[in-house]
């Protein structure tokens, strides 16, 4: 005990493993606000379909060369998210269809780029690296930091003060409609927080498995209790913790850190299943 | 002059109309019930009243006081809100969010009116619940709550008994009655023409004959006669 005690507190003298953390943590926390509201608007899969359009964003980005890629990814990946969710219920291909096939087609076009112009001579390591997350989040520059806690705490702000008119448009969007909330307004901010959180999230868990962080915690605080309030603050927690604890575990087991913070989410998901399935017998 | 004033609406969806030349006025105090069959377009005229949709031709109209984002609306449940954490509190206080406009939070007025509202409804005790866990008459009376914390004037209910039982159902046109009573003005879309011929004071029928006037006037036409009839036969 005392050995992994003695390990960690070495390896946290290191500034990148305390940036990692600090990253993953502020991550996990912004991705999971916003899990209670897709999973209940039936828009689980859009983190997935997403961050595949970032994957093929970031494919395109580094053929063109440039130094940083947020400048095409970013945008082009916010626009997907507002014509997907705030487009609303009249388009002819409807939402969970629209997702897929975004979604796949970014995938396809991104690996294709990838193949065809590879900016290493490793063309399914970066694949790889891409899909699943990469194993340097220990390389995470001072800039990376600064960028993704002050977009943090952006997004934290906003949806704090916004949480009424989620909650509002979330439950029921024509009574909102209805009695003068400006929904489309709501669903396009909705929209653009979660872009912004996907492509945050993408470097550190990987494409495939940021939905995860995104679903996950709400899921499982969705077992246990019965307020939007109090399934908001638990899954916000549960999801920092869940993913503190992913990367302690990495860095002791030399494991992936992206799957093995999702690894410990799904544990989490299984524990609040049982306390919640106890609770609702007892 | 009336609260709600609709002038020559068409209505219809696509570029193909259903109902054409709808005019009718709702003034204070009234209890309008809207009846036809299924597809005759009693929810496009919903829609179109709430705002939601633009009516093809003709007008929607709001006067003597009341905005248009005033009336309080109580739709038909979603799908989404059958597993929605919320409890009966958050559901109720989500009917400021009109009058909010960019304020994010609720002032202390307000949830001292929600409080209110419950307690009229005799939802008190179940504020802390969760809204999933109540019984469809429950429920049906957390969103009415809801609807008056949105407007102290007009309430819009769409098939407000719908999967309700028989005992249930009577309480809730009881409570909308007493509301009714208070001098809200009632307008309830409904398959329930028993029920309109009870508790309404207006009718309006919409389908392949158009009719509008006092429930009085309403029994006395071909329409109301048939409606009488067929009760008899049921009973």
């Amino acid at each position: 005990m005392t050995d992994i005690f003695s390990q960690l507190a070495y390896y946290f003298q290191y500034d990148i493993v305390r940036y990692a953390l600090i990253v993953g943590v502020l991550i996990a926390l912004c991705s999971s606000l916003l899990g209670v509201t897709l999973v209940l608007k039936r828009f689980s899969f859009i983190g997935d379909g997403l961050s595949h359009v970032a994957f093929g964003a970031m494919a395109v980005a580094g053929v063109t060369g440039l130094t940083n890629n947020m400048i095409i990814v970013m945008p082009v990946t916010v626009g997907c998210a507002v014509l997907l969710l705030a487009t609303g219920r009249n388009t002819k291909i409807k939402g969970d269809a629209a997702v897929a096939m975004i979604s796949v087609g970014a995938l396809a076009f991104g690996y294709l780029i990838m193949n065809k112009f590879p900016t290493s001579g490793n063309v399914s390591g970066d694949v790889c690296t891409s899909l699943f997350g990469s194993y340097s989040i220990l390389s995470l520059s001072t800039e990376t930091v600064i960028i993704c806690t002050v977009l943090s705490i952006i997004v934290v702000a906003l949806f704090v003060i916004f949480y009424n008119k989620i909650f509002a448009v979330t439950f029921d969007e024509s009574f909102a409609r209805a009695t003068g909330t400006r929904a489309g307004v709501y669903n396009l901010i909705i929209a653009v927080i979660i872009a912004v959180i996907i492509v945050l999230g993408m470097n550190f868990v990987g494409s495939l498995l940021i939905s995860a962080l995104i679903i996950f915690p709400a899921l499982s605080a969705m077992r246990v209790f019965k307020s939007f309030r109090s399934v908001t603050v638990c899954s916000a927690c549960l999801s920092v913790v869940c993913t503190a604890l992913g990367i302690v575990i990495s860095l002791l087991a030399k494991t992936p850190v992206g799957a093995t913070i999702v690894a410990v989410d799904i544990l989490a998901f299984g524990v609040f299943s049982l306390i919640g399935a106890i609770k609702g017998r007892g | 002059m009336a609260q709600l004033t609709c002038e020559n609406l068409s209505l219809g969806y696509e570029g193909k109309s259903i109902v054409q030349n709808l005019s009718f006025t709702v003034n204070a105090g009234d209890y309008l019930c809207i009846v036809g069959e299924n597809g005759s377009g009693k929810s496009t005229l919903m829609k179109t009243i709430l705002g939601l949709l633009k009516p093809m031709e003709g007008s929607v109209t709001t006067g003597d006081g009341l905005a248009a984002r005033e009336i309080g609306y109580l739709p038909q449940q979603t799908v989404v809100q059958r597993d929605f954490p919320a409890s009966v509190r958050e559901v109720v206080m989500s009917g400021f969010q009109g009058s909010c406009g960019l304020r994010p939070f609720y002032t202390r007025a307000e949830k001292r009116r929600a409080e209110e509202n419950m307690e009229k409804m005799g939802i008190t005790d179940l504020a802390d619940r969760c809204y999933r866990e109540l019984s469809g008459g429950q429920q049906q009376r957390a969103l009415l709550a809801r609807a008056l914390c949105a407007t102290k004037k007009m309430l819009l209910l769409d098939e407000p008994v719908a999967g309700l039982d028989p005992m249930v159902t009577s309480e809730m046109y009881a409570l909308i009655k007493s509301l009714n009573r208070e001098g809200i003005t009632i307008i309830m879309i409904s398959h329930d023409v028993d029920a309109a011929l009870k508790f309404a004071t207006h009718i309006l029928h919409i389908g392949d004959e158009i009719f509008f006037g006092t429930r009085q006037k309403f029994t006395q036409t071909r329409m109301g006669m048939g409606f009488s009839t067929l009760r008899g036969l049921k009973k």
